[in-house]
């Protein structure tokens, strides 16, 4: 345990400094709010705000891990229809790479006109689609990434292909699974929160930084920064413990 | 009824195209139950490509190859065949005793005749106090007699085995040897093994099969008379080095064609 909190110390340390130096920058020189508040600052709106604020997160944050959750389903039907047939791989995979490249997001303002203002679809929608693409890609190289010898070895079982995909190439898949997920959850998070700058309910991060901006009120919208980033942080975090708990078997994961 | 029976098989990769390659030309070999055939020959002969299409993981070009009096596609359908590797093909999220399981998993063997049958599998190979452990945990010669063991679990009556010991280091490899040699005792089973070892060949085969190169052909197949079973000195004795001569001497004789 005391190994565990060592390891911890230098992060909180860079953390701490980086704080108390922006603190100081900001007092020293004297910078206005609205070019960089000062984290006590931003520390109070965070008090004053803490129910608008969960409000508004909880609202964006349900918008991202829907999108995360439908793009994600989505992306694996898609990659084990492509590790099936040579021919729907030959020819999605060169379009999935192509979109992957583009900047998928300034798709937020048009699902304002397709799905209207208010409702969830709209932002359900651009994160799915911003999912979609990198979870896709990589499950199908995660898929394809058996080798010769361990698909000759089930081969030589008979084995029905299902169980083949079922036992060892959806296993052999995980690791590129999850970073691909890793990716993902950052983009939903993104997906989300630039669909609401493009206008939608009040009661969601996007709109609340917009309007507090608008205001002149950078240090509620700097707290609503903040809190967008804790989120970030957390669905990373639960990424990475449900990766931990799925495939205690990786390098990456195990202890020795 | 022979274990195997290859008749005038050809193998062409890319028949036709510009870059086709023939692989095996006017293959025959008869092979009876219970026998230890060791394929050998210099790179490229098709000694692997041979194996495969034992197994049916190719089909040959022309010819046929009949499996206890089956098709090859039926042999393996019917799960006749055990395949052994040069790496150990463990499937690393599976602990041992899982992994040997995995065949009697994917033919719907219940849960606890597989674990049964699996623990069994691993004393046979002496491993038993591994079977909770992953297979990173295991040194490449313990990976190796897993996957002999996974390969045995479902009792295949043919063990194919492609340069099985290939990895592993000389005194490693001569104690997989005699642990083989024991397991195919016990097992009955035939036995076709892949090596480019020539001391590995005539110490564990009944036959050593002499392959030549461009195309593969069978060039001479030297029966081995030493006695059974074969025991640490059998490498000692005069018989083994006048047949480790033969065989080096047949496959001279190849590179100088």
């Amino acid at each position: 345990m005391t190994e565990r909190i060592r390891r911890w110390v230098p992060a909180a340390a860079v953390f701490v400094a980086a704080l108390v130096l922006w603190e100081g920058v900001v007092r020293v020189f004297d910078i206005q709010g609205f070019l960089l508040p000062a984290p006590s600052a931003i520390v109070a709106a965070l008090a004053t705000e803490t129910d608008v604020l969960t409000t508004a997160a909880i609202g964006t944050f349900a918008t991202a891990l829907v999108g995360l959750g439908v793009g994600s389903l989505m992306a694996a039907l898609a990659a084990f229809a492509a590790s099936r047939w040579p021919l729907v791989r030959e020819g999605a995979m060169p379009v999935a790479i192509a979109a992957n490249s583009t900047p998928i997001v300034v798709l937020a303002p048009v699902a304002n006109s397709w799905f209207g203002l208010r409702s969830m679809a709209g932002g359900v929608f651009v994160v799915a689609v911003l999912v979609f693409f990198p979870v896709m890609i990589n499950l199908v190289r995660g898929l394809m990434s058996a080798n010769a010898s361990e698909l000759e070895l089930m081969q030589s079982y008979a084995a029905p292909r299902r169980t083949t995909l079922w036992k060892l190439q959806l296993p052999n898949a995980l690791p590129y699974l999850f970073s691909a997920l890793k990716v993902a959850a950052a983009l939903s998070l993104i997906g989300a929160i630039v669909k609401e700058y493009f206008g939608g309910s009040q009661e969601r991060l996007g709109q609340y930084i917009t309007s507090k901006a608008a205001l002149f009120q950078y240090e509620e919208a700097w707290a609503a920064i903040v809190v967008a980033s804790a989120f970030g942080i957390l669905l990373y975090l639960l990424i990475l413990l449900i990766e931990r708990r799925a495939m205690p078997w990786h390098v990456s994961v195990r202890r020795t | 009824m022979n274990a195997l029976e290859l008749q005038n098989v050809d193998m062409v990769f890319n028949p036709g195209g510009e870059n086709a390659v023939a692989a095996l030309r006017g293959i025959d070999l008869s092979v009876e139950p219970g026998e230890f055939i060791s394929l050998i020959g210099p790179s490229g002969c098709g000694k692997s490509t041979m194996l495969r299409l034992v197994g049916d993981l190719l089909a040959p070009t022309a010819g046929s190859v009949t499996v206890n009096g089956k098709s090859a596609p039926q042999a393996r359908l019917d799960r006749d065949y055990g395949m052994v590797f040069q790496n150990a093909t463990l499937l690393e999220w599976r602990r041992i005793l899982a992994n040997v399981e995995l065949p009697l998993e994917i033919m719907d063997v219940s849960k606890s005749e597989r674990i049964q049958t699996a623990r069994d599998m691993l004393e046979l190979v002496q491993l038993d106090q591994f079977e909770d452990h992953y297979p990173w945990q295991l040194s490449g010669g313990m990976q190796q007699r897993v996957a002999i063991a996974r390969a045995l679990a479902f009792r295949p009556s043919l063990l194919l085995m492609d340069e099985p010991f290939g990895a592993l280091d000389e005194m490693t490899r001569e104690r997989m040897q005699m642990e083989l040699l024991r397991i195919w005792q016990e097992t009955e089973t035939t036995v076709v093994f892949v090596t480019h070892s020539i001391p590995e060949a005539v110490f564990l085969s009944t036959r050593v099969v002499v392959m030549s190169p461009r195309p593969g052909q069978i060039t001479k197949i030297v029966d081995i008379d030493l006695p059974q079973p074969r025991v640490f000195e059998t490498r000692e004795d005069q018989r083994f080095f006048a047949l480790l001569t033969r065989v080096r001497e047949s496959l001279r004789a190849v590179e100088e064609e």
